[in-house]
């Protein structure tokens, strides 16, 4: 990022400008929850309207010690993940599938383009009176969330790669699955990863929602369950348990295209 | 920068000197959307010739080298790349046909030497390894093309290109976009490579220099047709300096502007 800053100058600079950019991103959050546990604890904000945060750390403490909050967290990343795996996955293969053949385009295209336009959610009614609250209903409306994002992804993907390389490849004797590992795949894979990112975040708002309306087990559940009983502490630490699931999904996709798209200068760090 | 082979390679070279296969176009047309790019067009180039096609922008250089790899299909006509000759050692008679675009074409998501290897057995790494050090690059093997500058990626370009031994090179304005003072180091080893290897080779370009220092023969283009067919009579290495290299010039020039010639 600085790399247009060189010579002497930079040096004396960087100390101070390092540490403020370390810093700087966590002032107000950690502004606001003082504010938070101050107006808590001097009465103005009544508990049974949003706890304190201490109240929320020791109510975690409690949870995670009793077994209880691993448990839903681990049902909850297992929906989550059987969700995106099967989701992702037919999304992969019908996009990779309509962008190659003309034929599965004219045939699919046009149906899955309509199905798009309907939201997952809008789905929860029938859904329910299908599976019932089994974990089928959650499977199958989070896989339909993740589908689309990586479906239209993997299409674009494959459709703009490079007609150059394409050209090349062909001359260089490439064709049928060596000129889809050499070229076309890896030319599609920053787009699709686009996809996966887009997806892991859909995977879980989905998940959310049919967790607090019909569900079991899971963080959805827990927060839900703890409402009946005034528990406000327990539904702040499940809001916040999204949040950091969220985020490490969105971290691995990261990840992932670090890894994968390390020949792209836009994704090498820094020297 | 100079081009050094050892004697063992010299004495392959020698082997592989015949290697070029000849190229016959007959009455070639090729057409996009009702505009005719060539028409009727003939030539005959001869095994292991060095050809360059000039001509302005738009007069079909690049549709007729395009055709000869089959990237076009010509409406009619015929486009023949002989066969490799009987004393050649080689595996089969099909000829081996390689192109050098103007944009280099790597894959960037693979490393230079995995670039060089495309459609390589894995087993031939040594030899890529090889062409690669001819290229001067031998040290950024595992470098991605991405941090490379323009004309080493042209390098590695004509390594991937020369590590299939190929029987005739084509090369599309590959030298086009680089700075005056690397294309006369990849001119330069262009024709180490053409002179060692003796492959037949056909050089589409903008510029008149670079046709005359490199080529046997020198065709323009006009209109779709042959316009100029010189022979380049000049000996080898050849100096852009001399009399007779600056009259040619002049002459093929005057031709594709259209002026009368000063002499």
């Amino acid at each position: 990022m600085n790399q247009h800053q060189k010579g002497p100058a930079f040096k004396t600079q960087l100390r101070p400008s390092i540490l403020a950019k370390q810093a700087l991103p966590w002032l107000v959050p950690i502004s606001l929850l003082i504010a938070w546990q101050w107006t808590s604890s001097a009465g103005i904000l009544p508990s049974r309207f949003l706890p304190s945060p201490r109240a929320v750390v020791s109510s975690f403490i409690e949870l995670s010690a009793s077994g209880e909050l691993w448990m839903h967290v681990r049902v909850s990343t297992l929906r989550a993940l059987s969700g995106f795996v099967v989701g992702g996955g037919v999304g992969l293969l019908l996009g990779l599938l309509t962008a190659s053949m003309h034929w599965a385009e004219i045939l699919l295209d046009t149906t899955i383009q309509m199905v798009r336009n309907i939201p997952p959610l809008a789905l929860i009614p029938l859904v329910i009176l299908w599976f019932g609250i089994d974990e089928s209903a959650k499977l199958f409306l989070v896989s339909l969330g993740v589908f689309f994002p990586v479906y239209i992804n993997t299409f674009h993907g494959i459709r703009s790669v490079d007609r150059g390389l394409l050209e090349m490849g062909r001359t260089y004797g490439l064709s049928g699955w060596p000129l889809y590992r050499e070229i076309i795949l890896p030319g599609a894979l920053p787009s699709i990863l686009v996809g996966v990112r887009f997806s892991l975040g859909l995977m879980w708002v989905i998940l959310i929602v049919a967790e607090t309306i019909s569900a079991r087990s899971g963080i959805g559940y827990m927060t839900m369950n703890a409402r009946e009983f005034m528990q406000t502490d327990v539904m702040v630490v499940g809001i916040l348990l999204y949040a950091i699931l969220g985020k490490l999904a969105d971290l691995l996709a990261k990840g992932l295209e670090r890894y994968w798209l390390r020949w792209n200068p836009a994704y090498q760090r820094a020297q | 920068m100079p081009v050094t082979f050892s004697s063992k390679e010299m004495a392959a070279a020698e082997e592989r000197c015949s290697r070029g296969v000849s190229v016959g176009i007959k009455g070639v047309s090729i057409a996009f959307g009702g505009r005719t790019v060539l028409e009727n067009f003939d030539i005959e180039i001869s095994a292991g010739e060095f050809v360059a096609i000039v001509g302005r922008s738009g007069c079909g250089k690049s549709t007729l080298l395009r055709s000869v790899v089959g990237l076009e299909t010509p409406q009619t006509g015929t486009i023949v790349v002989g066969k490799v000759a009987e004393h050649v050692k080689e595996h089969n008679r099909k000829p081996d046909v390689r192109v050098m675009f103007q944009d280099s074409r790597l894959l960037p998501w693979r490393r230079v030497l995995p670039n060089v290897m495309l459609g390589l057995e894995p087993a031939l790494m040594p030899q890529a390894r090889r062409v690669l050090a001819q290229v001067g690059l031998a040290e950024r093997a595992d470098d991605w093309p991405a941090n490379l500058s323009g004309g080493q990626r042209q390098r590695v370009a004509l390594a991937r290109a020369l590590v299939h031994d190929p029987n005739l090179l084509l090369l599309d304005e590959p030298l086009g976009s680089l700075d005056a003072l690397t294309r006369i180091e990849m001119q330069q080893l262009i024709e180490d490579v053409w002179r060692s290897r003796g492959f037949t080779a056909m050089l589409v370009t903008h510029d008149v220099a670079e046709a005359i220092s490199l080529a046997d023969r020198v065709i323009l283009i006009e209109g779709g047709r042959v316009a100029l067919d010189d022979v380049v009579n000049l000996p080898r290495p050849r100096t852009r300096g001399s009399a007779r290299f600056a009259a040619l010039e002049e002459r093929i020039l005057s031709r594709v502007l259209q002026r009368r010639p000063a002499f």
